[in-house]
């Protein structure tokens, strides 16, 4: 019942996707990922909603957008196990998860001070070596770093 | 184009490095000839190392090339706030290859992807520096006959020793057993160790550096304990004299056993053993040579046949 209320609290979508089960203190950054602060549809953001799995959790609802495979992806780093329900004409048709790609380019920025990538104007490049473990090896210095220190660009 | 730049030693398959192996020897045979004939050579020395790039210039100059560049950063564009790819780009106006030094990880691995001509890594920070690689597996193909299933036993820093991980990685190939000699704070890391368990390397590790402990070894590979490495200088002061090489720590030694050392020495191989047929670190160096005359060609698309036809005209 409680999902019920929580969902009633905001807009249902006609058109467009769902993200849910958003850790709350990732929500912006997964605004911010999804370059959704710049765009003129219609959304809805709502954070600390009461969730079973999570506690709180964060919920943005986009009209009228549906996200590519390459952009999902680009959540794994921050919030592997995000939620998104594509919605047609009120119905969800389509459930996708985030899946962890093999090489992240652009987004996070390299832990090692003496690394090329924190030194010279170009995009950083890493190989995902372990998914489960979130381990990601920089492409150019080729120091590893685990998901807990990840730091995005 | 098909990219030949020589980044990281990790990339090079068995063959490959077989065949770079047999393209030295052709040239130890005949280091002076007119192979690159007409090609120029930059050498781009972001962070100082005399001895590579004397050697990597020799090397081309021998080749009948001939070489440009500079050995101090403080006179290039760099100091103003050029960026890398834009040096890389205007060198690569003016030569051939691009053999270069800097003192940023990865640096070697960028400047491939943005230059039209072949790079040659000659170290970037503490990342990669493959053509001294090539030439520690010269030094032990040559003086072994064979790079198969030789003990091989590190000695020193092997925590901050890129020599010794790339070594240890570039021997995956050939079914090596490895003995890791180090004081606890310097000792191989794990990820390191955590390779060797994945490739089926057998290591073993000790903190003892004794005449008992190196009498199986084929190759004694020294490596120089640094007192800038150490946190803790009180444990300095207890390993420093530890992990030293005296020659009558020899006496059990196999007669095939070979020293390495990837120079400078400071005080870790005493100056009695120089004169012992086991030392064997000066010849290393001039096998860097050869092996470095093996890289400039292959990177230019020269190979062994072309090698071994041109060494018929010698």
């Amino acid at each position: 019942m409680k999902n019920n209320v929580a969902e009633l609290q905001v807009a249902a979508l006609q058109n467009g996707t769902v993200i849910d089960h958003i850790p709350t203190d990732k929500l912006f950054t997964i605004v911010n990922l999804l370059g959704l602060m710049n765009v003129e549809n219609n959304m809805t953001i709502g954070n600390n909603l009461e969730s079973k799995k999570l506690g709180k959790k964060g919920i943005i609802k986009v009209a009228d957008r549906f996200f590519t495979d390459e952009e999902i992806s680009r959540l794994s780093v921050v919030a592997p196990n995000v939620k998104l329900n594509i919605i047609r004409d009120y119905e969800v048709v389509e459930k996708k998860q985030v899946i962890m790609p093999d090489e992240i380019r652009g987004i996070v920025k390299c832990n090692n001070p003496k690394c090329i990538t924190n030194n010279e104007p170009m995009a950083t490049i890493f190989h995902v070596i372990d998914k489960e473990q979130g381990t990601l090896k920089c492409h150019y210095c080729e120091k590893e770093q685990n998901k807990e220190a990840i730091k995005l660009l | 184009m098909e990219n030949r730049s020589l980044v990281s030693i990790a990339g090079l398959s068995k063959e490959k490095i077989l065949y770079l192996l047999e393209m030295a020897r052709e040239f130890e045979k005949n280091p002076n000839r007119k192979i690159m004939d007409g090609r120029v050579v930059a050498t781009l020395f972001f962070e100082p190392s005399t001895r590579t790039r004397l050697s990597f210039e020799t090397a081309a100059n021998r080749l009948g090339a001939r070489v440009i560049g500079f050995t101090d950063p403080k006179v290039t564009s760099s100091s103003k706030g050029e960026t890398l790819k834009d040096t890389i780009m205007m060198v690569s106006n003016y030569a051939d290859i691009i053999v270069m030094r800097h003192y940023l990880e990865g640096a070697a691995r960028y400047a491939s992807e943005v230059a039209p001509v072949p790079i040659v890594n000659a170290g970037d920070g503490a990342n990669q520096h493959p053509s001294q690689t090539m030439l520690d597996l010269y030094s032990i193909y040559k003086t072994q006959g064979t790079l198969e299933n030789l003990n091989i036993y590190l000695v020193g820093d092997l925590k901050y020793g890129r020599t010794v991980h790339s070594l240890l990685m570039a021997m995956r190939h050939f079914n090596p057993t490895f003995h890791f000699i180090a004081p606890e704070e310097l000792k191989m890391p794990e990820e390191y160790k955590l390779y060797c368990r994945e490739h089926g390397i057998k290591y073993e590790e000790h903190t003892e550096f004794t005449e008992d402990t190196i009498a199986e070894a084929d190759i004694l590979y020294m490596t120089r304990v640094q007192r800038e490495r150490f946190t803790d200088l009180m444990e300095y002061e207890r390993v420093k004299d530890v992990y030293i090489l005296h020659n009558d720590m020899l006496a059990k030694t196999r007669d095939n056993l070979r020293i390495l050392h990837p120079l400078p020495r400071v005080n870790e191989i005493t100056y009695d053993v120089d004169d012992n047929p086991k030392a064997y670190y000066f010849q290393q160096a001039q096998n860097g040579l050869y092996a470095r005359q093996a890289i400039l060609c292959d990177v230019l698309g020269i190979t062994l046949e072309d090698v071994i036809e041109d060494g018929k005209k010698c």
